[in-house]
């Protein structure tokens, strides 16, 4: 029997609602396929990779395993809510900069499990870096740089709270 | 195809029940999907019906209840890695959630789902056991209750009948005095399925000799292993003894294999160490 549902949740910011669709479509799809928003990027596909992490209700899940009938209310941020308009943002903007992003594959994902952390900890040891993003794969950089990346960002937005 | 799947969302744990009471064949049950949606992505797995059972609240919930700690099957692995209840009174299980997969996988797998999975290599399992834990079970016709030590009666082969659903963990709080431990070993602190693991809960008397003893290793055998012989092997001696009689007990306890993680004799070698070294320390 196929079948197929509506589902209601916010998106970066806005209600979107994705209509006849499988009810286990996976997040990653409905994101890049339904909706045409495709900065969120597949790696490996099972889970392993973080390459397709996005936040749920702030936290980091992989969203090649999430079905898009679990998102009903939820609200997800993929990589383009990160950005404040045109202009990226901090943890962007010094991620870049520290050259934590090479082929970019996992950028996505690494910047959106490093948000997760810096919502909760705005002052991470290097070790709390390294578990966050522990389930984020990168072939590039060799992890240094990135971690960098994220410790500046840190320091950068603690700075400009003025804490 | 994943696309022709039908999908049962659950409104509440009654609905689940009446939906598994009446079905011909049992649905695939889905929770957080880290490990079902790897199965039906991969097409290994083509169930005809799938429930949703991830937004019952009533399957969720951390307590403790007179002198036993409640965890919710529906408890993801970062629930109990930020409860103070289970850092207090199960603090190996919180070592055990820090073990599974990465953040991703912790914010959305659950303590229901790594058991009812049931692999042998399921991080949490050797806790459970080692923590003298009960399954509560739910079905349309009222709870039943299984001892841990009995769950698994073969290979990823629970004992959850057709209408059933978990509904919680019931176990023991760590006695004061008491230590516990999870080891893990693997080739990677994260995202690593695990060669060998170790749940253990032990106390020494004010005799100075062990007391009390309840070990379960994982990844070497079908099931999660209750080392029992290893166990009656070390209580009663002073933890040095007891170490030494513990590590050469569970070199003939356990029943590894050769597979593509590890092979059978490292399996055995690192049980026994892991053991020892538990028993040395307590």
């Amino acid at each position: 029997m196929k079948q197929s549902v509506d589902v209601t949740f916010t998106l970066n910011g806005s209600a979107v609602t994705v209509y006849d669709v499988p009810p286990l479509q996976r997040l990653l799809d409905t994101l890049r396929e339904e909706l045409r928003v495709t900065g969120t990027k597949e790696g490996c596909g099972e889970g392993e990779c973080g390459a397709c992490t996005v936040l749920i209700d702030g936290l980091p899940v992989n969203s090649c395993l999430v079905p898009v009938v679990q998102l009903e209310g939820a609200t997800v941020v993929s990589v383009e809510g990160l950005a404040e308009g045109e202009q990226l943002s901090t943890l962007q903007r010094v991620f870049v900069e520290a050259g934590g992003a090479q082929c970019g594959i996992c950028t996505p994902g690494i910047l959106l499990a490093a948000r997760a952390l810096l919502d909760r900890e705005p002052e991470p040891s290097r070790d709390r870096i390294r578990e966050a993003i522990a389930g984020n794969l990168c072939r590039c950089t060799g992890y240094q740089r990135i971690v960098e990346g994220i410790e500046q960002a840190a320091a950068e937005e603690r700075a400009a709270k003025g804490s | 195809m994943l696309a022709d799947l039908a999908v049962h969302r659950a409104r509440d744990l009654d609905d689940a029940l009446s939906v598994l009471a009446g079905a011909a064949e049992r649905p695939a049950v889905i929770a957080g999907g880290t490990d079902l949606m790897v199965l039906l992505n991969a097409r290994t797995w083509m169930p005809a019906e799938v429930l949703d059972i991830f937004g019952i609240d009533a399957l969720r919930g951390i307590s403790l209840e007179g002198d036993r700690l409640h965890i919710g099957a529906l408890s993801t692995y970062r629930d109990m890695i930020e409860s103070d209840l289970v850092n207090a009174h199960a603090p190996s299980l919180v070592e055990a959630s820090r073990t599974v997969g990465a953040a991703q996988i912790q914010a959305r797998g659950t303590l229901g789902g790594n058991v009812a999975n049931g692999s042998p290599a399921g991080d949490t399992l050797p806790v459970l056991m080692a923590q003298g834990c009960d399954v509560v079970l739910v079905s349309a016709s009222g709870e039943r209750r299984v001892r841990f030590d009995d769950f698994y009666r073969g290979y990823r082969d629970a004992d959850i009948r057709a209408d059933e659903l978990i509904a919680r963990f019931e176990m023991d709080p760590l006695p004061p005095g008491a230590k516990s431990v999870f080891r893990k070993v693997g080739t990677r602190l994260a995202q690593a399925i695990s060669k060998v693991m170790l749940g253990a809960v032990g106390s020494v008397g004010d005799d100075g000799r062990v007391a009390t003893l309840r070990m379960c290793a994982g990844s070497v055998a079908p099931v999660p292993l209750r080392l029992t012989a290893t166990e009656a092997a070390a209580i009663g001696k002073v933890p040095a003894e007891a170490a030494e009689a513990a590590r050469e007990a569970a070199r003939a306890e356990v029943a590894p294999i050769d597979d593509v993680r590890s092979n059978a004799e490292y399996r055995r070698e690192v049980t026994a160490r892991l053991v020892a070294r538990f028993v040395s320390e307590l």
